[in-house]
């Protein structure tokens, strides 16, 4: 393989590697403050790709989806976390998965009866429908670029928030000790609440982003789900920055496994998930479990 | 009410002993005069749901055109949902072949489901049509005198494809497919067409099923510079794979290939990325025969939906049924006479001219279509009375 192709696989592989943090991010900072493990996370990553369809449909703008699916999805979170998910703090992760599996059930019906069992295309922004030329034979379609750049804004954004702002602080505190933050006054309830419904936006952004690049079809949010399990495992639960490089490393091992070694390529991810636990069981930036 | 239909089969059975005790052939009576069972194993649920109403869908309009009756006995359906599930498809079937005792089997969508249907049929011998599953062992190493195919087999979608490569004036190409059973038949169909033409296969790109994530090869193929490009995806995976190898700016340069199913039903889509992407199948939507009209518009009618490839295997699965039980006058139990009957059948296919090949898959022509407009355009026949070899089938030779 030739340097220039080597660099542009790199870059194929952070580009998918930048889209999994987006849906990624909110799992781990659900999974670290609330205790919940989300099945229904990736869910919203797909109702989030069928409200750009529908959207693009009526209007032809994905940022109008945007603009209406990040407030949709932030109080269609809030919902789901006081009527469902804020009865399973402190239960174990078998009632958390028969909740949030059954979930999934409601949401995929859901989609059936909103928009049908059709596979659906999403047309790339006007704006955005161009290629980037990389030497004379490859080309960069400016969509993907454009999604890259959100997704580090995102994750910019995010790290300033949780590093600098009082909020940010409190949700730091709380995946550490709960019990504390509630002691010293803080309305922990709330802030779960706030802190799920975000998730939740996140991971629906995340669809609507992802949608005009991997079409819209039933099911399409159980895989990303898995693969998103697998970032935050290996980044260590609870830690967005350990899901950003997790999601870079899985990015990266599934782009150059299939280029490399293709027959092998859907066990890649995870052997570089086992081989991430036997050098750090929690993960790459997983607290101890005493700490918490 | 039970009872009633307890004393009515006791009757029945009454008079078939007494008929099988007489001196009279049997074939004079036939075994039951009563309703002929026809057990559907399809999907009714999950991925394949709409392919699976489609199929039932279109049997049931066969067989409304014949007041519901096949050579004068009335059809029962027996339908159970496979949900394309193979680890099921044991206890599916033999609820139906050996549970309900039905008269004719038909289904399954998903190969996976027709190999562990094959293992079964074999041996309790019951009469079974294939509507979809393109499996090559159903006709091939498995292929079985109580088992027909009335939908294709991979080789016949994938095997014409490197003579309409080959025409183009292209000699080199790249192959990429989901690895499982279908992809990789497909594949090995084509491989085999395209090298006998002379042609060279300059790199086969496995893709793990159900991955849709293609960036990474498709820059790959870009950098080998093929002049064709072959693939297998189908549903969702082929929506997004043309929209990629489109969003890679490949269109233009490398045109792409690839059997029937990397448009069917996803058109809509795929859009104008779909635009000039050469396909084979056996059937194309817009065939202009009167065939295919009559048929598009009474399935139309009948569902409100638009009748599409495998909708037409379904049709045709009770229109070869019925021409065949005629011929035994709905004798269920005179087995090798009602297998030598299909065996003959001749259709006028909405596909086209339809028999069966000795070992009991169709022999149908397989059309070239392009996308132009957003529509699928016949161009042609690429192969006409498309045989399957049938490798390691006892019954071809």
């Amino acid at each position: 393989m030739s340097l220039s192709l080597f660099a542009l696989q790199l870059l194929n592989g952070v580009e998918y590697g930048l889209l999994l943090f987006l849906v990624a991010s909110g799992l781990t900072l659900i999974f670290g403050v609330l205790g919940v493990l989300n099945f229904a996370h990736g869910s919203f990553y797909m109702l989030g790709a069928y409200l750009a369809y529908w959207i693009g449909e009526r209007t032809g703008s994905l940022a109008v989806a945007i603009a209406v699916g990040i407030p949709l999805f932030f109080a269609a979170g809030w919902v789901v976390e006081r009527l469902a998910v804020s009865r399973l703090y402190g239960r174990d992760h078998l009632s958390q998965l028969l909740l949030t599996y059954g979930l999934v059930l409601l949401f995929n019906e859901l989609q059936r009866a909103l928009f049908g069992n059709e596979v659906h295309g999403v047309a790339t922004p006007r704006l955005l429908a161009f290629r980037l030329p990389l030497g004379e034979l490859q080309s960069w379609p400016a969509y993907r670029a454009f999604t890259c750049l959100s997704c580090l804004a995102i994750a910019a954004a995010l790290r300033q928030m949780l590093l600098r702002t009082r909020f940010g602080m409190r949700v730091r505190a709380g995946a550490v000790n709960p019990e504390m933050v509630e002691a010293l006054g803080v309305d922990v309830r709330r802030l779960l609440s706030v802190l799920f419904s975000a998730g939740t936006a996140l991971a629906a952004l995340a669809g609507i982003l992802a949608a005009p690049l991997t079409t819209v079809y039933p099911g399409m949010g159980e895989g990303v789900l898995i693969v998103s399990f697998v970032v935050v495992v290996i980044g260590g639960i609870g830690s967005v920055k350990g899901a950003f490089f997790g999601a870079l490393l899985v990015g990266l091992s599934d782009t150059l496994g299939k280029v490399l070694i293709p027959g092998i390529a859907s066990a890649m991810v995870y052997a570089v998930m086992a081989a991430v636990l036997l050098w750090r069981p929690r993960g790459l930036f997983g607290q101890p479990a005493e700490a918490r | 009410m039970s009872r009633q239909t307890f004393s009515r089969r006791a009757l029945i059975t009454a008079t078939g002993a007494a008929a099988a005790s007489s001196l009279l052939p049997c074939r004079a009576f036939p075994a039951s005069k009563g309703k002929i069972r026809i057990g559907l194993l399809l999907p009714y649920s999950g991925t394949y749901a709409a392919l699976g109403n489609n199929i039932t869908d279109a049997m049931k309009l066969a067989a409304r055109e014949r007041d519901n009756k096949l050579a004068g006995r009335e059809i029962e359906w027996v339908a159970v949902d496979d949900e394309s599930d193979p680890a099921k498809a044991p206890a599916n079937v033999n609820k139906l072949a050996v549970g309900e005792k039905v008269d004719i089997l038909t289904g399954p969508v998903h190969s996976g489901v027709a190999m562990a249907m094959m293992q079964i049929v074999r041996q309790e011998k019951t009469l079974t049509i294939v509507t979809n599953a393109g499996a090559q062992a159903v006709t091939g190493q498995l292929c079985a005198p109580n088992v027909f195919r009335t939908s294709f087999s991979n080789w016949q979608t994938s095997y014409p494809c490197a003579d309409v490569v080959l025409k183009d004036g292209r000699k080199t190409c790249a192959l990429m497919f989901w690895n499982y059973s279908f992809g990789q038949e497909s594949m090995a169909a084509f491989k085999e067409g395209f090298v006998k033409g002379g042609g060279t296969i300059v790199k086969e790109i496995p893709v793990p099923f159900p991955t849709t994530e293609f960036q990474a090869n498709l820059s790959e193929i870009a950098a080998l510079k093929p002049e064709a490009v072959f693939v297998f995806f189908a549903g969702a995976g082929a929506a997004k794979f043309v929209r990629d190898y489109a969003d890679a700016g490949l269109r233009e340069k490398i045109p792409l290939y690839g059997s029937g199913f990397l448009t069917e039903g996803v058109l809509a889509a795929q859009g104008p990325a779909a635009e000039g992407i050469k396909t084979t199948l056996h059937y194309a939507d817009s065939l202009a025969t009167n065939a295919n009209r009559d048929f598009r518009v009474a399935f139309k009618k009948a569902t409100t939906r638009d009748a599409d490839v495998y909708a037409v295997a379904g049709y045709d699965t009770i229109r070869a049924l019925a021409s065949a039980l005629e011929k035994v006058k709905g004798d269920t139990g005179a087995r090798k006479e009602l297998i030598a009957a299909l065996e003959s059948v001749q259709l006028e296919s909405p596909r086209g001219p339809f028999r069966f090949s000795k070992a009991h898959n169709p022999v149908q022509n397989v059309y070239v279509r392009q996308v132009k407009g957003g529509r699928e355009i016949v161009l042609g026949v690429a192969r006409k009375d498309a045989e399957d070899p049938a490798f390691g089938c006892t019954m071809a030779t």
